[in-house]
């Protein structure tokens, strides 16, 4: 059946090999690299992107916790970068602060970590994994990218307005972000929040549709759905969960538009304040907390889960051996998406929502550590008796690991609501969710961009640069987080300007000079990376056909960015995709394209 | 000067463009590429793999060696030590769970670092494995959630105690009041709308508010005796975070949260707790390098969730009298009786 689609579509897109080249002659400047259709250009687009976006959220984290290490400290560069009105004589401005968290937040969970990290891989490989020509709709795709830019355009946008961006925190609940008298931020900045966000949803369903359609129906000859590779199980995965989850922030987002704008009260009740009583009677935050953590979990997954997807792909072949329980990771993963629905209370536990639906929410919170322990132990076991090579994108991956497991273990401490009361919102919190999700999320994708990055620019990135970045990088996000611990069980609220009004955080001042300590260190190492990614982009080494022997059928693909990907008949798929170091093969890897050999059994029997 | 630095920028920027030149013209004589990863790379690695475990583990037992005295003191209420037991359980799991799991994932990565002529094993899964960390996990699992959810309903039930004392925690931007409920043992009726007339937007028309107590700054609680805490807000979202006594609950406008607990230490007993003691030496010390004055404990109550420029400053002393004190406290304090006037008019 897949197979009749693709040839429907190579029919109608004139995608066959004869019509490739007229295709290319045609090509201008703008079809080509501004407003493509093609799957590699938009991926790279999305890319480019991203690293904008995850430079200027990383640099507003260094201004902030220069604040919170040093406060009342004076520095010229604050001053030179927000001006006397936002840095006024190198102090950074407490409403200033909280912008700068909030924007932080914002960009590398939803810029970063969404748009990012979904937009580039899910382009890059669903269409090179599955064996298709392109993505269902080209046309939709194109769009995809232009709202996520068209998004990330508005947020920053807001940073150069008169009372400056949201400052509400990213969760943004009103009614702080739906009052402009609360604060500074809930004037211009949060419209433009809004705004930004309505179009970024946009841009994700238009992406996350196409994903599912082409995963579901270009799949190429053989390809069945216990034949593909584990990213594309978890990028199908991921775009369901986002299909499913964003349209409820698209409502949570509009009845918040509403009570700013519209004078309506879904959120709002009894308020006083600017000298006067507000008429809003009869809505509650909750409601808005409750819409937007349905969205707010599933979110977490949807950073999660294509990196847990690249790490399996590149932890396999690096390991030269099959990934460990290939159905046990696709059931892991399915129950992981499932139950990412139906947990999201535990955010909620301490917001007066009822105690007895808090418990609810604890069960199944703590059942989400069984399929998420499972897939921690299969990569152990993958690493077993393995003949690791190490590139720079398996140093990430087993960087991914570590922290999915450093990261994990105190979730089963906070998903615990009574262990919760008294950790909630603070360090403890920070901590846990930046080494799960954040440091999890970020070495997936850069363990993606070293290892397909012969596959997006045709060059490879230095590998001893990489191995530099990699652990500077990986010691120094320990370094950021794991002393916040400390700061939780010491009770230090998150989102403080500063902690020195509070006699009871005197004694921690060395925690905050350490923690921002490695944060500079941990910054600058990304100069390393920056250099490495945009310098291998134009003068890497010329990349050749497969230079990690590689399974997956993007390998298969020539080493140039053609229309349809393959220049002849799309190939046929006789295999999985792990076939590494099997007994009896003449390598340590079998193309998914090779036949089965006779008697020879497929998905790992032998 | 800022010409020089142009300069010198400038021949910088020649300067590596140069040694890159270099770099690439003598990769084509090279064999090898620069990107291929050869045995000596997987050996320095994986050595790498187990240095950084060594590393991270010793980062770890000084970091709890050096900071976890400055944790919170032990709990000073009732349920609070139930927490701190359940907590310290699961801290030793995850802590077991951490150590081990990381332990075996950096040595599996420094013995299996790839060698020439060294083919892997081809195991792609194991269903006894698979169901032997799938069930563990699970069985667990299920004693966090049923020892968890225990004291969570232990926690969070209604109060039913006669003799508990209710007080209000009135939140706005950016300070605490407390209001107690006088000699009727009643708290007057709010309407928000009156805010404008008295701090805490108590109704004119309910003569039951006309003896209530209201204060600032500080409170007063007595110790050994249920304490009710309703809360509300005025404006946004807050949260009453009074960490010594593991307890927390948010003040949502438009409603009324609840959080209750018992207290068993005052005040002047944590002073002289050996944990608090040196607790409050490290505190003084830190404070006598910046020369600011020592100070004694206090049991705090602060704002724990996002409510503006001046979150990071909103907060309230509690002080745990005995019975005998309290009650010599709350004599002292004024009724509102703001109210009497209009009452009349009803």
């Amino acid at each position: 059946m897949a197979h009749d689609h693709t040839a429907t579509l190579e029919h109608a897109g004139h995608h066959d090999h004869s019509h490739a080249h007229d295709d290319e002659h045609h090509e201008s400047f703008v079809s080509k690299y501004v407003f493509s259709m093609d799957h590699k250009m938009i991926s790279r687009q999305f890319l480019i992107t991203a690293v904008v976006m995850a430079v200027i959220a990383m640099t507003m984290s260094i201004l902030f916790r220069m604040q919170l290490a040093w406060p009342g400290e004076k520095f010229g560069f604050i001053n030179a970068m927000l001006g006397d009105k936002w840095g006024k004589d190198g102090i950074l401005n407490p409403n200033m602060y909280l912008a700068l968290v909030t924007i932080h937040g914002t960009i590398m969970v939803f810029f970063v970590l969404t748009g990012g990290l979904s937009g580039t891989f899910a382009n890059l490989l669903i269409p090179y994994q599955v064996g298709a020509r392109d993505m269902a709709s080209g046309f939709l795709n194109m769009l995809s990218y232009w709202f996520f830019f068209a998004s990330s355009c508005v947020m920053l946008s807001s940073l150069f307005i008169e009372h400056g961006p949201a400052s509400g925190g990213w969760t943004i609940y009103p009614p702080l972000s739906a009052l402009p008298e609360a604060m500074d931020g809930s004037k211009l900045g949060m419209t433009l929040w809004l705004i930004s966000m309505t179009l970024f949803i946009v841009s994700s369903l238009l992406g996350g549709i196409n994903y599912v359609v082409t995963i579901l129906n270009l799949r190429t000859k053989g390809m069945t759905m216990t034949r593909m590779p584990l990213t594309i199980w978890a990028l199908l995965i991921t775009a369901i969960l986002g299909i499913l989850s964003f349209p409820v922030l698209v409502s949570c987002v509009l009845l918040l538009i509403c009570d700013r704008s519209l004078g309506t009260s879904f959120y709002l009740s009894d308020i006083y304040i600017g000298g006067r009583p507000l008429d809003n009677v009869g809505g509650s935050p909750v409601l808005f907390e409750h819409l937007f953590w349905f969205l707010g979990h599933p979110e977490v997954y949807i950073v999660l889960l294509p990196a847990l997807g690249i790490s399996s792909e590149v932890i396999s072949t690096n390991s030269r051996k099959p990934i460990f329980g290939y159905r046990a990771m696709i059931g892991s993963m399915l129950a992981i998406g499932f139950l990412s629905f139906i947990v999201w209370g535990h955010h909620m536990f301490l917001t007066g929502m009822n105690p007895f639906l808090g418990s609810v929410f604890v069960f199944t919170t703590l059942l989400i550590a069984i399929p998420s322990a499972v897939k921690a132990f299969n990569y152990i076991t993958t690493l077993w008796k393995g003949n690791i090579q190490y590139t720079p994108a398996m140093l990430f991956s087993i960087g991914l690991v570590s922290s999915f497991v450093t990261g994990g273990v105190t979730g089963i401490i906070l998903a615990d609501s009574t262990l919760d009361i008294n950790v909630h919102d603070t360090y403890f919190v920070v901590a846990h969710f930046h080494i799960v999700m954040g440091l999890s999320a970020i070495f997936g994708m850069f363990a993606g961009v070293y290892h397909w990055f012969p596959k997006l620019f045709l060059r490879m990135m230095g590998k001893k640069l990489g191995y530099l970045h990699f652990w500077l990088t990986f010691v120094c996000a320990y370094g950021v987080f794991f002393p916040m611990h400390f700061l939780g069980l010491a009770g230090v609220p998150r989102r403080y300007y500063t902690n020195s009004n509070f006699p009871m955080f005197d004694n921690l001042v060395d925690i905050n000079e350490i923690v921002t300590i490695f944060a500079i260190i941990g910054a600058l190492s990304q100069g390393i990376f920056l250099f490495n990614f945009f310098y291998s982009m134009f003068r890497g080494e010329k990349a050749p056909q497969n230079p990690w022997n590689s399974n997956t059928l993007e390998w298969t693909t020539p080493m140039a960015h053609i229309h349809g990907n393959w220049p002849g008949a799309l190939p046929t798929v006789h295999r999985w995709a792990y076939d590494y170091s099997k007994p009896g093969a003449e390598h340590d890897f079998i193309p998914q394209t090779v036949p089965l050999a006779e008697g020879e059994h497929d998905g790992g029997a032998h | 000067m800022k010409l020089l630095i142009l300069i010198g920028l400038v021949l910088l920027i020649i300067a590596v463009h140069q040694l890159m030149r270099v770099i690439e013209l003598s990769r084509e004589f090279k064999k090898s590429k620069e990107w291929q990863i050869t045995e000596s790379d997987n050996t320095f690695n994986g050595k790498m793999m187990l240095t950084f475990m060594f590393v991270f583990f010793a980062f770890f037992f000084w970091q709890v060696d050096r900071w976890n005295d400055n944790s919170l003191p032990g709990a000073a209420s009732v349920h609070g030590l139930k927490i701190d037991t359940l907590w310290d359980y699961n801290m030793y799991l995850i802590v077991v769970v951490f150590l081990i799991t990381n332990g075996v994932l950096f040595y599996f990565a420094y013995k299996y670092s790839g060698k020439k002529d060294t083919k892997a094993t081809f195991l792609a899964h194991d269903n006894r494995l698979e169901m032997a960390w799938t069930i563990v996990p699970a069985v667990v699992l299920a004693f966090i959630i049923i020892f968890g959810l225990k004291y969570w309903n232990e926690i969070t039930d209604r109060s039913t105690d006669p003799n508990k004392l209710t007080i209000e925690l009135y939140a706005k931007q950016f300070d605490w009041t407390a209001r107690y409920a006088g000699k009727d043992k009643v708290l007057g009726s709010t309407d928000y709308r009156q805010c404008a007339f008295n701090a805490v937007g108590m109704d004119s028309t309910d003569a039951t508010g006309n003896d209530d107590i209201i204060v600032k700054n500080e409170f007063h609680i007595p110790v050994n005796r249920e304490i009710e805490f309703k809360m509300r807000s005025r404006d946004v979202i807050h949260s009453a975070y009074m960490p010594h006594f593991r307890a927390q609950m948010n003040c949502v406008p438009g409603m009324v949260t609840e959080f209750k607990f018992i207290p068993n230490k005052t005040t002047a007993e944590m002073r002289k707790d050996p944990y608090v003691i040196q607790l409050m030496a490290g505190i003084n010390k830190a404070r006598a390098l910046r020369k600011e004055e020592p100070v004694e404990f206090d049991y705090i109550l602060l704002c724990n969730k996002i409510c503006g420029a001046s979150h990071y400053n909103m907060q309230m002393t509690i002080i745990v009298d005995t019975e005998k004190d309290y009650n010599a406290w709350i004599a002292k304090q004024k009724a509102v009786k703001t109210i009497a006037a209009k009452t009349e008019s009803h």
